[in-house]
């Protein structure tokens, strides 16, 4: 026995996740589909659509811009996480992490830091989409604030529930399909594909308000749209509080899914 | 230990005492693996107890596994990271690592160190397997078929490094199919068969027990064996070979009744029986009792 202490939780999840970090970005599949994406969908929906919105001088496509930062936070999170997830635990990967001193806490936290970083490419890159090709303004200092807060609170929310998610994909390969079904389904119905969202029925509305994404895409339209856009939300209002409190409420339900259902091994359970 | 109703390790008790090597041997399903995840910590025992160093696998993993390495058959390594980068992590896990470089140069890694683990072939993937499992200085280590598909220099290494790791007091539970590396590696085997135990002591306890060797004779060729109380049969023209309980008496009466054939034998041999051999007798007689 040697009196040497064993590495903590925030050193063993920074070697993995440099690993992770590494492992993603030598995938060029994984960089193409994950992380490139978005960006495509961007710039095809900002093509075909190219009006602009009444009296406000926004075009549309500088709103989906903002909208699609929400869908680009919530494919790396939701998605990299869920299918990351049933990959490792399907090619043994967190079995053989199982039998070394790492814990549940250090393998998730390198798990975190790749969507982080993931997450911030993402955005940026919608970004520079939206203000290069699409004239977006970039927001003032106060706005920046906002997005600070709203973007740790979509990444941590996603994550979380990506990896919530994991524990019902049985084989890896069914991932993507089983993951982009509420994916695609919460998009259409929270604003980011159909804007503005009150063309939708109100109990579709009320569906969606119990889901992260509506809050999330109508924060970034907060973010980087003008004051004057808010007439086209749900309530005619950005509700920042509201957006705070249910992206909260969804960190706090992802983490207790997560103890619920986390495992090791497809059959530790 | 069961998977639905197929009970796959029954009423198997071993101990592995410090500084020895134990080889668990059986047929595919004979309950091997099943046993060592049980060990590991990767599956709770539907009955029985089970202490790994003292410690209940399960409900002290985290106090037990900095005291462990564990070499998996395959899988749950990072594809599109390097042997080197994929080493060095593992070593950053544990509070007093062997040094990565050494083990890298010492199982011949050095040249695939830049390289992807999914370049790497079967063999050197094993390598870099069991390399996983030494770097944090285990006091127990578990191998899980530790030398399948490497070659006969890795094989060597990997047997150089398992006697030293005996040397320096660290116990190994292995598993194998091949029996010479048991008998070579091992103080103590253990043979399952249909998820019990059929056999258990030292190779030379084993193979002694057996009480049988073969004699290999030569003499005048079509002599009938059946006036004598062994199992002679002709192989060959003029080549015998004698299978029996053949204690000193039994090779006298063996020889007694080669010249009372009026035969004259030019050659015998006596071969002491192999652990194969022990281990083929054994499970000759349950081929059916496989389960997983």
């Amino acid at each position: 026995m040697t009196a040497a202490v064993l590495p903590g939780t925030a050193h063993n999840g920074l070697a993995r996740g440099r690993v992770e970090l590494l492992q993603f970005i030598r995938d060029r599949t994984a960089v193409i589909f994950t992380f490139a994406f978005p960006a495509m969908l961007l710039l095809l929906f900002g093509t075909i659509f190219g009006d602009s919105y009444e009296d406000t001088g926004v075009s549309v496509s500088q709103v989906y811009t903002a909208s699609m930062i929400a869908y680009g936070i919530l494919s790396t999170g939701f998605i990299t996480m869920g299918s990351g997830l049933a990959m490792d635990r399907e090619d043994g990967t967190l079995k053989r992490l199982h039998g070394t001193p790492i814990t549940a806490t250090a393998y998730l936290l390198g798990k975190l830091i790749l969507v982080l970083v993931l997450s911030v490419a993402e955005v940026t890159l919608l970004i520079l989409v939206g203000v290069l090709v699409y004239d977006m303004p970039l927001p003032d200092a106060s706005h920046w604030v906002v997005f600070g807060w709203l973007f740790l609170l979509s990444v941590i929310a996603c994550t979380l529930c990506g990896i919530a998610v994991s524990a019902l994909v049985k084989r890896a390969r069914t991932a993507g399909a089983i993951l982009n079904v509420p994916l695609v389904a919460l998009q259409f119905i929270s604003g980011v594909f159909i804007h503005p969202i009150t063309q939708l029925p109100s109990w579709l509305i009320t569906v969606a308000s119990l889901f992260p994404v509506k809050w999330m895409s109508q924060g970034f339209r907060y973010v980087f749209l003008p004051d004057e856009m808010k007439v086209y939300e749900a309530a005619g209002q950005w509700e920042l509080g509201r957006i705070a409190l249910v992206l909260g409420a969804w960190c706090v339900i992802g983490l207790a899914l997560c103890l619920v259902t986390f495992r090791w091994t497809e059959k530790d359970r | 230990m069961r998977y639905g109703a197929t009970t796959a390790v029954d009423g198997v008790s071993l101990t592995v005492p410090r500084g020895r090597v134990l080889a668990l041997l059986g047929h595919n399903g004979a309950g091997k693996t099943s046993l060592l995840q049980v060990c590991e910590g990767f599956r709770p025992a539907d009955g029985g107890e089970c202490r790994v160093l003292g410690l209940d696998p399960i409900r002290d993993h985290d106090e037990l596994m900095p005291r462990l390495g564990i070499m998996l058959q395959s899988g749950g390594v990072y594809p599109w990271a390097t042997a080197g980068e994929i080493l060095r992590l593992f070593a950053s896990f544990s509070a007093n690592p062997l040094n990565p470089d050494m083990l890298i140069d010492r199982l011949g890694l050095r040249k695939f160190e830049r390289t992807r683990f999914r370049r790497l072939s079967g063999g050197e993937q094993q390598r870099l397997s069991l390399a996983i499992a030494l770097v944090g200085r285990p006091e127990l280590v578990f191998l899980d078929e530790p030398t399948a598909g490497m070659d006969t220099e890795a094989r060597h290494t990997t047997w150089q490094l398992i006697n030293e790791l005996r040397t320096d007091g660290v116990s190994v539970l292995l598993t194998t199919h091949l029996l010479d590396e048991a008998e070579r590696l091992a103080d103590d085997v253990v043979i399952m068969r249909a998820g019990r135990v059929a056999a258990t002591g030292t190779p030379a306890e084993l193979t002694a027990a057996a009480g049988i060797d073969l004699l290999e004779v030569r003499a005048d060729s079509g002599l009938k064996s059946e006036s004598v109380n062994y199992k002679v049969v002709e192989t060959s023209p003029g080549e015998y070979s004698v299978t029996g309980a053949l204690d000193a008496a039994a090779i006298a009466e063996v020889l007694t009744w080669f010249a009372a054939s009026g035969a004259q034998v030019t050659a015998v041999n006596s071969r002491r029986r192999t652990l194969e051999d022990v281990y083929l007798a054994l499970i000759k007689d349950n081929k059916a009792g496989a389960v997983r």
